[in-house]
């Protein structure tokens, strides 16, 4: 029992110790990341809101992330319910494809994203690329939530909307919508979380315009940068903890919404 | 009047035969039971009338009009489910006036619709509460005034009582007739439950393998089941072997274990010709004579093999010579009427009249 226990320590520490570290040195007031730390500031944080490309690749970041999240979302939605709602041949290997991109090296992705991109379509790079490639890698993350939240419906619920009177459009609408919303919110904030922080496919295929990832890396070359960064880094770590927090929340009320018991989230 | 007629309807899923060239009509504010076990193909067979699927072949006409390519939401049928697909996210009212929604009505009228169909299901005043904390026979009239709201001309119900607990499913079977007669709509039921088809309905038809193996009132279908299956699954049933010597008004029968017997031909509804025959004999139409009772029936000698107490009956099997399996016999526990033991030697009074000669 000790040596579990300790062994549960050892691994949260090893796990969230370098976390711990980006807040401690973006309120360091220090030029240099080094211990002992040297009393508290924010001007770090103040510079961030200095640099013009620094707020240009963060917009960026933003309108790539909402309008991944609303693809990936769309599509997530049209493939679960048909997976869900329908039968046709090949459908389990159909859906055992659809999650391959969760396990491919996200490296090969980029490489064969940026061939399909620059030689076969012969399109510039521009957030458009990204966004498309965005989308692909987070479908696998929407189908997942709301695969769970359809199949989670009694099959009954549609049918008897359609016996009341009501089309397939307003039934889906009036019935199917309201109980998957929980699992829509929750597949919104995931793809925007991970567009935001994804980075091997947006360095890959972004072209003038850098997102924030992109952007980071590039300050790294410039030392003094470095607090700076971490500052960025807070920012960053404490929005996908909220916006994850929330997406948690929203498919645990789903679950309820729904009279289900809980059996174990996709986060 | 015929409201429903189903003529040469099929239906496959895959390799699946789940329907077989039904032919069936349904009447005018009849209580329509669809009877079976399970994969007989009696809710595919809701399920075809609802709309919710397509036969392969064969017509369907409700109330005169044809139903190819009519969807379900446009069919005068209402469905209760055996889930009931309460929806979860809207409250009791809500759920009950759901198919209002399209309706020209004024929105007091509709309120007024609500009230009224929570009040016949007895839920007056329940319109507020959320539908995922109600009860399960709560959901089930929640399920039966969201259906009945419509005034459809069929109200479809899918094993609508075999969710619920042993006392409140024979108290919603009472209220079920009631309702039933109250609003003269058909009632189209199915259910495995041959007790609960015996009970409410007018008519059942007794499905086997996707067709319809009998189709008869309650009583008719008690006392003279057609086929063996057929009375193998509607209630116990004593199974006899025997020979028909001839036939006529009166049939001539060589019975195991209980010799020649004249049975009225009426008791023969699926039909016989000369040679062996199953002969069926119901439980409570033997009875043990105890010592020195006396009787103008016939009398056949036996041993007791087995005593189930039941409270208000007890059944006994009494094994008599000639006869392969025990006959299996019922007795109300009247004052005064022993209990008998294991072993005990009796005699079993039968008469011929309760005799049924069952087709294969």
């Amino acid at each position: 029992m000790r040596g579990l226990r300790f062994y549960a320590i050892a691994y949260l520490v090893f796990l969230y110790a370098p976390i711990a570290l980006l807040p401690l040195f973006a309120f360091n007031d220090a030029d240099i990341i080094a211990f002992p730390l040297s009393g508290g500031t924010t001007r770090w944080f103040a510079e961030l809101t200095q640099s013009a490309s620094l707020l240009d690749a963060a917009r960026n970041s933003l309108i790539i992330a909402a309008t991944t999240a609303v693809l990936s979302t769309v599509l997530g939605v049209c493939a679960a319910r048909a997976a869900t709602m329908a039968d046709w041949p090949l459908k389990r290997p159909m859906m055992g494809l659809i999650m391959l991109p969760l396990v491919l090296p996200e490296i090969i992705v980029a490489v064969s994203l940026l061939v399909l991109a620059v030689q076969v379509f012969g399109l510039g790079l521009s957030n458009t690329t990204i966004i498309a490639a965005h989308t692909l890698i987070c479908m696998p993350f929407s189908i997942a939530v709301l695969n769970g939240a359809f199949q989670n419906l009694d099959p009954a619920l549609e049918e008897a909307a359609l016996d009341l009177g009501e089309t397939r459009l307003s039934a889906f609408r009036l019935v199917l919508l309201p109980l998957v919303m929980p699992g829509i919110v929750s597949s919104l904030l995931i793809s925007f979380t991970i567009s935001l922080d994804e980075f091997i496919i947006a360095f890959f295929l972004s072209g003038a315009n850098p997102t924030m990832p992109v952007y980071i890396w590039g300050l790294l070359r410039f030392p003094g940068q470095l607090p700076v960064v971490m500052a960025l880094g807070t920012i960053l770590v404490a929005l996908s903890i909220v916006l994850l927090t929330i997406a948690e929340i929203m498919r645990r009320r789903g679950l309820k919404r729904a009279g289900l018991r809980d059996r174990g989230g996709f986060l | 009047m015929t409201l429903i007629n189903l003529a040469g309807v099929n239906k496959h899923f895959g390799d699946y035969h789940a329907l077989r060239d039904i032919d069936l009509n349904i009447h005018q504010g009849e209580f329509f039971s669809l009877l079976g076990p399970s994969g007989c193909g009696k809710t595919t067979l809701l399920r075809v009338i609802a709309g919710f699927e397509d036969p392969d072949s064969g017509s369907l006409h409700i109330d005169g009009r044809g139903m190819a390519g009519v969807g379900p939401n446009l069919r005068p049928t209402n469905m209760v489910f055996q889930s009931y697909a309460i929806f979860p996210h809207l409250s009791v009212a809500e759920n009950v006036g759901f198919g209002l929604r399209r309706s020209a009505m004024s929105k007091p009228d509709k309120a007024r619709a609500v009230g009224e169909a929570l009040e016949m299901v007895g839920l007056g005043g329940y319109g507020n509460r959320a539908a995922n904390a109600l009860s399960g026979g709560q959901r089930q009239r929640v399920a039966l005034a969201r259906a009945l709201i419509l005034k459809p001309k069929v109200l479809l119900l899918d094993e609508p009582l075999s969710a619920l607990d042993k006392k409140i499913r024979e108290q919603m079977q009472v209220e079920l007739m009631k309702l039933q007669r109250e609003v003269g709509i058909t009632f189209i039921l199915v259910t495995h439950d041959q007790e609960e088809a015996l009970v409410m309905s007018d008519r059942i038809a007794v499905m086997f393998e996707g067709g319809i193996g009998q189709l008869d009132d309650p009583e008719t279908l008690y006392r003279r089941p057609a086929t063996e299956r057929v009375a193998g699954f509607i209630g116990m049933m004593n199974f006899l072997r025997g020979q028909v010597t001839s036939t006529g008004a009166e049939i001539e029968v060589e019975v195991e274990g209980l010799g020649r017997c004249r049975v009225p031909a009426e008791q023969a509804p699926g039909g016989v010709s000369a040679g062996a025959v199953s002969v069926g004999i119901r439980p409570e139409t033997l009875s043990l004579l105890f010592e020195g009772e006396r009787t103008d029936r016939m009398e056949v000698a036996g041993r007791v093999d087995e005593v189930v107490y039941y409270g208000d009956m007890t059944y006994y099997d009494v094994a008599v010579d000639g006869i392969e399996k025990p006959l299996t016999l019922s007795m109300k526990n009247l004052i005064g009427r022993p209990v008998l033991d294991v072993g005990m030697p009796t005699r079993v009074a039968w008469d011929e009249r309760s005799l049924v000669l069952l087709g294969r």
